[in-house]
């Protein structure tokens, strides 16, 4: 037993309480024992490092609680006030006619998102300017200087470059993925739907209601709907990972066979799938197997068949064949990567397993597999999570029909839960559902990923092949 | 045994000939059908590959200004360009930050962003077409609208660039830095030059989403044919709009729109390997 090596759960919340009292008690003493303009800086942001002549500094912090300040007052009180209840008076109309403007939903819980968001990243500010304050106290009793206004400027490109480098890629990503993300989880717990739509209709706060809903197995629940679609999701997922992983290596290993001779041709060949948008080869191939389509037109000439097959009608035809042409796109895309890494495999392996008499099959399955396994063992998780959330294969080939009566929300049965989502969220303007469905995405994925990156050879064993 | 390998040899030509029709068979439709007149033989995919007669019309019809397909065309071009330039930037400058420097909350930052990774894309899609509403960028304004949407959130796609970064000896870095150039010169001077075919992966993958951007860009550009991307343009030609008659010009559309790409693609190839390969064996 290695103590002390992986902190437990509780460990890690105690320790964070521990860390968290530390901080507070830090701040007090900083004000007790810290100078006039410390104390005042605690209140006024920045009043330290103006009277120490850190300009650019003093200003930015002024600046971020002048702007702050502002952004409450005119801003974000306004609709933070209104959280717990969504807002409570929707748009009509006055007794003379007029259009009253009442609360909005959508916004009140979009702004108060964003305030929470806001305050919360003000207090690091405001701890970064406490502690700013107490270091530059300390240096000038250490008889040190304090970092000019140039040096400020010049540490951005050197030690400071990292907060350079990454503030707009932080800033995009929180305004364009953590902040609607957080509004969405939100929405899940109100009643947004078609007969909610803000500002008209407001909606409000629902507690676990959509959950219930979601499994609720009566005829207007989601229940048999969503577990419908979760299983041929993770059916899906897998097929559409192992066959065209298995395949894909496989036609790899031929081209790279000895003997065999125009490689580079047969890869262009291959590699034009992913070179062609998906768009154009995808809405190409779903049409041919249409009822009027290439292959049963021709099917129908030849005498095969006298009436259409439903490839796209039949829920089980439907499922295979989108396994099938899946192949088609992602064969390509294994065969690339295990070409680089077959030819990795140190062929003094595969030399003295033949003087020791193996067959190719033994050699394939003794050397080659283990050694694909355990290079390839994360590339075959993100695969797995990307094709529980592949969208274009479904949308574009079958658009996730059939739909069926006994499937609810406007699901088919070669819906993937991603693509019901969108469907919930274009078609029916079903946003509560369509949120809930998210967060349940997010689960299977979250989930999967977990337990499967615990027990990949690669990362319990780093050393394994090396 | 040389009889022996010349039997496998042959059922594997066998095998690769017969893989090769199966890939190059869609495409050769496509062709074949996009000069198929959309006036003198009608119809969706008809139960014949090649055409009657040998016409020019699909692609006459996309030629005419008022089919506006060229305007599409343009849209996506723009839009894949922005996004291909500004996309490479941003996943530099996190690649760079996260993979030479320490400071606190990298670990966070990381952890966060794998998380959020698992968050199904679209979820945020009301809310961003909100958001764009606010500064005018949908409809009409939906071009910078979805470049923005495009490259904003692209900082968190390091993982490949990042582990190319780490394969880079940092003593490259210490040995500039005793030299005298900063972090900021080490970047620009030092390492970008050598990242050559990282960056071209990176601004390859990125110029070739935008022409399958479908959910977005109906989203965005909802009802605003002007706005459209080819993406969307043909979508609605074969399934909202006339099937049966628009079907040649979608090939022939199609054709023009897959042509540039995949030559673009068949050059640049190497280093798209090198990219998925490197990517594939980090995780």
């Amino acid at each position: 037993m290695d103590k002390g090596k992986q902190p437990s759960g509780m460990g890690k919340i105690a320790g964070f309480f521990k860390w968290f009292g530390a901080d507070i008690a830090d701040i007090g003493t900083t004000f007790a024992k810290g100078n006039w303009m410390t104390k005042v800086s605690f209140l006024i942001m920045g009043f330290g490092p103006l009277l120490r002549k850190q300009f650019l500094r003093g200003i930015a912090f002024l600046a971020a609680e002048i702007a702050f300040i502002c952004y409450m007052v005119f801003f974000g009180a306004g609709y933070l006030k209104d959280i717990t209840t969504l807002g409570t008076q929707g748009r009509g109309f006055n007794p003379d006619g007029t259009v009253s403007y009442g609360d909005n939903s959508f916004l009140i819980l979009l702004y108060s998102i964003l305030s929470i968001i806001i305050i919360i990243a003000f207090i690091f500010v405001w701890r970064l300017n406490v502690r700013q304050n107490r270091n530059a106290e300390r240096l000038l009793a250490e008889g040190k200087k304090l970092a000019t206004v140039k040096q400020d400027f010049v540490s951005l490109l050197d030690e400071h470059f990292d907060k350079t480098l990454l503030a707009l890629p932080v800033l995009g990503v929180f305004l364009f993925i953590v902040l609607p993300i957080a509004f969405m989880i939100c929405v899940a717990f109100t009643n947004y739907d078609a007969t909610h739509q803000a500002p008209a209709q407001l909606f409000t706060w629902v507690g676990l209601q959509n959950f219930k809903d979601l499994f609720s197995f009566g005829t207007s629940g989601f229940g048999s709907t969503f577990v419908t679609i979760l299983l041929w999701t993770i059916v899906w997922a897998f097929f559409a990972t192992f066959l065209n992983y298995f395949l894909g290596m496989a036609v790899a290993i031929l081209i790279n066979k000895k003997g065999i001779k125009f490689k580079k041709l047969w890869r262009t060949i291959l590699v034009m799938t992913i070179a062609v948008p998906q768009f154009v080869s995808l809405l190409y191939i779903g049409k041919m197997f249409a009822p009027d389509g290439l292959v049963n037109g021709y099917l129908m000439r030849w005498g095969l068949i006298d009436s259409a097959i439903p490839f796209w009608q039949d829920p089980t035809l439907a499922k295979i064949l989108i396994i099938v042409l899946n192949c088609w796109v992602g064969i390509p895309y294994i065969m690339l990567i295990c070409t680089g890494l077959l030819m990795n495999i140190p062929a003094d392996l595969y030399e003295s397993a033949r003087i020791d008499g193996a067959n190719a099959f033994q050699m394939f399955r003794k050397i080659t597999l283990p050694y694909m396994l355990f290079v390839t063992g994360p590339f075959l998780l993100t695969q797995f999570t990307g094709n529980l959330n592949n969208f274009n294969i479904i949308y574009l080939l079958s658009g996730g029909g059939p739909t069926s009566m006994s499937l609810n929300g406007g699901a088919g049965y070669t819906d993937l839960l991603v693509t019901w989502l969108y469907k919930l969220t274009l078609n029916d303007t079903n946003y509560k559902m369509a949120s809930v469905i998210g967060i349940m995405v997010f689960l299977v994925t979250a989930i999967i990923s977990l337990v499967v990156y615990n027990i990949l050879p690669s990362v319990k064993d780093e050393e394994g092949f090396q | 045994m040389s009889r022996r390998n010349k039997i496998s040899n042959g059922i594997g030509y066998a095998i690769l000939i017969v893989i090769s029709i199966i890939w190059l068979f869609p495409f050769v439709c496509l062709v074949l059908q996009s000069f198929r007149s959309y006036i003198l033989e009608p119809g969706g995919q008809v139960n014949y590959l090649l055409p009657k007669t040998f016409s020019l019309d699909s692609y006459k019809f996309l030629f005419d200004p008022e089919s506006k397909f060229f305007r599409w065309y343009g849209n996506t071009l723009i839009i894949a360009t922005f996004v291909s330039v500004l996309q490479t930037i941003f996943v530099l400058m996190v690649s760079y930050a996260l993979s030479r420097m320490r400071f606190k909350g990298r670990e966070f930052l990381m952890r966060f962003w794998l998380v959020l990774g698992m968050f199904p894309g679209f979820l945020s899609m009301i809310c961003l077409y909100f958001l764009l509403k606010q500064f005018g960028l949908t409809q009409a304004g939906a071009i910078p609208g979805l470049i923005l949407i495009g490259f904003a959130s692209s900082g968190m796609g390091y993982y490949v660039c990042k582990g190319y970064f780490d394969t880079i000896p940092k003593s490259l870095d210490e040995a500039a830095r005793i030299d005298g150039a900063n972090r900021f010169q080490v970047f620009t001077i030092m390492l970008i030059p050598l990242s050559k075919p990282i960056i071209i992966y990176t601004a390859l993958v990125a110029f070739m989403a935008p022409w399958c951007d479908y959910i977005f860009a109906s989203y965005i550009a909802f009802g605003y044919s002007d706005s459209y991307n080819v993406a969307v343009a043909m979508y609605r030609w074969v399934m909202t709009n006339d099937y049966q008659g628009y079907f040649t010009r979608f090939c022939a559309g199609g054709l023009l729109i897959a042509v540039p790409i995949t030559i673009l693609f068949m050059c640049l190839q190497k280093y798209y390997v090198e990219g998925v390969t490197g990517g594939a064996v980090k995780g």
